[in-house]
């Protein structure tokens, strides 16, 4: 066949590539995306897992060892069946928090950490570079298969094509996957070319495969026993590295840049997931169908040594299938350079953004504000970006091309790349998981992938490292990169993957317990955890086109519900819609977060409208906005808490004081107006007597009577006026007490003696023994009290045989004096009012004095240091003093 | 006069009581006394006196509570109200409990009668 041919075809192919790619960026951009969005064309783009090292690389494998390269296919198969909850995790955070990249992923879930999304971005860069120059010299040898013939030769060929596709690959990928920066942006064009691609890969895959059972050998029957015969089927199952394996490519499914990218990035559709789940894991069964007959009828069919790995093109260039063979060329074109645009993609944003644009925005120091100028640094970033990858991609190929260190890179890749799960996965699911945690988890694996797996192969041939791989370093056996600790019986691989997933997942595990994480890194990680809860309260607006009426309630719960009713029929009025609810316009839009952000933040309005009209969640910087802001009014509304409570202290003291004034106001009223009364009353017999005295009219007897009245309430009078004096005098503590010591005896004797008179015919009881006890006291004042009872009683007691007992009782430091009659004693509503101030118990002319007597006692005993109070529950009527026998 | 008029004193103060008795049978008035508040209404009603001299400050119940339910009672026999409380809201209240005349404490023994005579001229 034709050199010049085969060029024809490829650059044919590639410009109808770059047709299907203008064309769906095209119609996506008119909203004709429909069948871009469609599960299928997902799928078909998960095909990026196959590249050029799974599509001619899985002949070589199963001609080297066996089934083994059945794990390849495996891992995914295992993931997207048994762990699509997982696949779906990362899916919803990734549309939740606006995920660009898996460096961005673990940047966000650890707290917006530069440092972390750096480290992964150096790892993803590190171990996919190496796997574009795979692809490149991929493409180059097969080129150069066609090329025998050709004055150049095979390698110039080679070299030569090499630059080319890295050339054309660059400008794809810049041309449909960096046209614009807004972050809702998928890659429609790349999507759908790289689905085209996955079909002609698998469709080619299938036809040489059809080919060589059919068309070679003579039917199915006939390959299972050439199988059966060959080499293939004598290879021994090593569990450790079927084990190592599967578990290595289920890995990097998840973590490979270019898989998160199409996964995570791309997806448009929670739910094409679970169609990807049973339906890339038969696209993978399909890949694998004819790998193990290619390889058998290779090693059959073509001369030793020749190169397995290019079976699928040389078996058809050998028995003369042209159309075939450039079929084959096209599928394996197909695998690695949809693997490298997407790869060189995936890292260009992880440079781009992880790298370029922190540093930059540093150096600029403008902070995070993002204004147009930034958007065209990021593109021209971005774009730089792809070219140094491919670049870096193509140097490495140029440079290392044809040796082993490339052919085995895959694998090595993998691990590579497989670093990023502990961190991942435990940001996921593990809330303590820390950036502290991840940081050290990725550079503990990363060196040690380094140190055990990567170096050591870049560098086999060279004397310093083999000595290395032979002694260990510094000649420490047990640090020899194959052999870690001692650990001698594993593949390389498997223990490589052993140790860095190990030593990773401790690190990781450990530094993140010891750790602490800062507010950003615990409010994220609360979202990664709990994304499907998160995702369920919100859910009612996901996804559903977005309602006035569910506006409407959300701002009648913020601004009330009058003034939403009225802004919305505002709206709706100047939108000629009088009566309806008004359409969702970006100008209605914005006027409602205004007149929320007015009630409740801007952050939070933002946030709130964004949540509703866009779906999508809240990004970290809203988040932390509306904290802040819901800070700033906990703690102003704790001031005005304080304020209030302040007030409503001062409110209540003076309510207080007022009552007290009123109370006070009232008393003093009700003080004032018992004084007149108490006064007028003897005055007014005085008058009215003197009156008819003076008249005249009157005979002897009535004179004398008259008089005696008059002279009566005369010194009632006086006397009234001696105790509200003495009263006042008491109350103002302007009393001067005569301290002395006194017998207890002789101030009742006195007391006795000036209320005993002929007119009494009340009996006392005491008992003298008792009252042998001295006071220090104010004597004068104490026989008042005394005489005070004592004369209540005579006044009181109701008993035909009136009887007063004063019985005392010693009680060490103070004594008790009580006087008991036998009269019937106080009713309990007035035992509370008899102390006070003119609270007469029964008629004035039987009482005779103007109710001062207990209040002045009281006062009397207060002084003195002791207490008086009405004794319930005695015979009669009965008081108890309680007096101190020192003062203090 | 031609015929003997009844005054009803309610008083608790024995010796005022004494004092406005001897004044007014030495005009010739007929005086009857009571000193309770708690019955007086019924004794205003039972001896259904010309007049009333009616004190404030009585045991039991005070003069302003007899008073309006006397009144309230459709009786509209004139009463003097006498009070020790010489305050203007005592005077306003007694008015409005339906009081003819009010008074206050200590009286002259002169205004008292003419009080009595023009109020039972009316």
């Amino acid at each position: 066949m034709s050199f010049n041919l085969l060029i024809l075809a490829s650059l044919g192919y590639v410009v109808f590539l770059f047709i299907v790619a203008f064309v769906a960026e095209d119609r996506a951009e008119r909203g004709h995306s429909g069948w871009a969005r469609s599960p299928w064309v997902y799928t078909l783009s998960l095909s990026v897992y196959c590249t050029a090292w799974t599509f001619y690389g899985a002949v070589g494998f199963a001609a080297r060892s066996g089934l083994e390269f059945l794990t390849i296919y495996l891992g995914p198969t295992l993931v997207l069946v048994g762990w699509w909850w997982l696949l779906r995790k990362l899916v919803q955070i990734g549309k939740a928090q606006r995920i660009t990249s898996i460096a961005d992923l673990l940047s966000s879930r650890y707290g917006k950490s530069n440092l972390v999304g750096a480290i992964v971005t150096v790892l993803a860069v590190i171990g996919t570079t190496p796997y574009i120059a795979l692809q490149l010299q991929s493409v180059s040898l097969s080129v150069a298969a066609f090329a025998s013939n050709t004055p150049l030769g095979p390698l110039d060929v080679a070299k030569t094509t090499g630059i080319w596709v890295a050339v054309g690959l660059a400008l794809f990928a810049i041309l449909f996957g960096t046209r614009n920066l807004d972050v809702d942006e998928r890659h429609h064009g790349v999507v759908t070319a790289i689905a085209v691609e996955a079909v002609v890969k698998l469709f080619a895959l299938i036809a040489v495969g059809i080919f060589v059972v059919w068309g070679v050998a003579d039917g199915a029957a006939d390959i299972k026993n050439r199988i059966d015969a060959s080499e293939i089927a004598q290879f021994n199952v090593d569990n450790s590295r079927w084990i190592g394996l599967t578990f290595l490519s289920a890995a990097a499914f998840i973590c490979l840049p270019r898989m998160f990218q199409v996964l995570v990035v791309e997806n448009e559709d929670e739910n094409n997931l679970s169609i990807a789940s049973w339906a890339f894991p038969l696209y993978l069964a399909a890949m694998s169908l004819f790998v193990v007959p290619i390889a058998v009828v290779g090693l059959e069919l073509l001369p030793e040594g020749s190169n397995p790995d290019l079976f699928v093109l040389t078996i058809p260039l050998t028995q003369g299938a042209d159309g075939l063979a450039l079929l084959a060329f096209l599928g394996g074109f197909s695998s690695a350079t949809s693997m490298v645009i997407v790869a060189a993609l995936a890292l260009a944003t992880m440079v781009s953004n992880n790298m370029v644009m922190p540093l930059y925005l540093r150096a600029q120091n403008i902070g995070a504000t993002v204004s147009g100028d930034v958007r065209a640094v990021v593109l021209v970033s971005r774009r730089l970006s792809i070219v140094a990858v491919l670049l870096l991609g193509y140097i490495y190929y140029a440079v290392s091309g044809g040796t082993v260190a490339l052919s085995s890179i895959g694998l090595i890749s993998f691990v590579g790349v497989a670093q990023v799960l502990p961190a991942l996965i435990g940001g996921l699911f593990w809330r303590g998981g820390t950036r502290t945690g991840a940081a050290l988890g990725l550079i503990v694996g990363f060196s040690i992938w380094m140190y055990t797996l990567l170096l050591p192969t870049l560098f086999a041939d060279t004397n310093v490292y083999s000595s290395i791989v032979g002694d260990g370093l510094f000649g420490i056996e047990w640090l020899r990169p194959y052999a870690l600790f001692g650990v001698t019986r594993l593949d390389p691989i498997v223990h490589s993957v052993f140790w860095t997933m190990l030593l990773n997942a401790s690190a990781f595990i450990i530094a993140s317990i010891c750790s602490f994480p800062n507010p950003v890194e615990r409010l994220q990680a609360t979202t990664f955890v709990n994304v499907f809860d998160l995702a369920e309260e919100t859910g009612g607006w996901r996804g559903a086109a977005i309602e006035a009426e569910d506006l409407l309630v959300m701002a009648q719960r913020i601004i009330g519900g009058r003034d939403a009713q009225r802004l919305f029929t505002q709206v709706a009025r100047k939108q000629g819609k009088e009566g309806y609810l008004p359409d969702i316009t970006p100008d209605f839009i914005t006027v409602l977060e205004r007149r929320l952000a007015g009630s409740v933040g801007a952050a939070t309005a933002h946030a709130m409208m964004g949540q509703i009209t866009g779906g999508s969640s809240v990004s970290v910087e809203e988040l932390m906005a509306v904290a802040d802001e819901t800070a700033q009014m906990l703690e102003y509304s704790n001031q005005l808490e304080v304020k209030s409570a302040e007030l409503e202290r001062t409110a209540r003291q003076l309510r207080n004081a007022n009552e007290k004034l009123t109370a006070l106001s009232v008393q003093k009223d009700a003080f004032l107006s018992q004084i007149s009364h108490e006064l007028r009353t003897p005055m007014t017999s005085i008058r009215a007597f003197s009156e008819i005295l003076r008249e005249g009219d009157v005979n002897g007897a009535e004179r004398a009577r008259y008089a005696d009245i008059i002279h009566d309430e005369a010194r009632r009078l006086t006397r009234l006026l001696d105790d509200l004096l003495d009263l006042a005098v008491l109350e103002n503590g302007q009393v001067s007490l005569n301290i002395e010591n006194a017998r207890l005896e002789q101030l009742i004797n006195r007391a006795i003696d000036a209320c005993v008179n002929s007119s009494s015919q009340m009996h006392i009881k005491r008992n003298r023994a008792n009252e042998a006890i001295m006071l220090a006291t104010d004597p004068d004042r104490l026989a008042q009290v005394f005489i005070n009872l004592i004369t209540n009683a005579q006044k009181y007691c109701d008993a035909p045989k009136a009887e007063l007992r004063i019985r005392i009782a010693d009680l060490g430091p103070s004594v008790q004096v009580d006087f008991i009659d036998n009269g019937s004693g106080i009713g309990v509503a007035q035992q509370a009012v008899i102390f006070e101030k003119f609270s007469r118990l029964t008629d004035h002319a039987r009482a005779g004095g103007a109710g001062l007597g207990l209040a002045i006692c009281r006062e009397i005993v207060g002084k003195l240091g002791g207490t008086i109070e009405y004794l319930p529950g005695q015979d009669g009527a009965a008081f108890r003093v309680t007096l101190a026998k020192s003062l203090p | 006069m031609s015929e003997t008029k009844t005054v009803l004193l309610v008083e608790d103060e024995p010796n005022i009581m004494e004092a406005l008795r001897f004044v007014l049978e030495r005009d010739d008035w007929r005086v009857v006394t009571h000193s309770d508040g708690a019955t007086a209404l019924g004794a205003i009603t039972d001896i259904a006196p010309h007049v009333v001299v009616l004190d404030v400050m009585l045991p039991n119940k005070s003069g302003f509570d007899i008073l309006r339910e006397l009144r309230a009672g459709q009786n509209t026999v004139p009463v003097l109200m006498l009070t020790a409380r010489g305050q203007q809201k005592d005077r306003d209240m007694a008015i409005e409990a339906g009081a003819n005349r009010f008074m206050t404490k200590p009286f002259a023994n002169r205004d008292v009668r003419d009080a009595l005579n023009t109020l039972i001229a009316q």
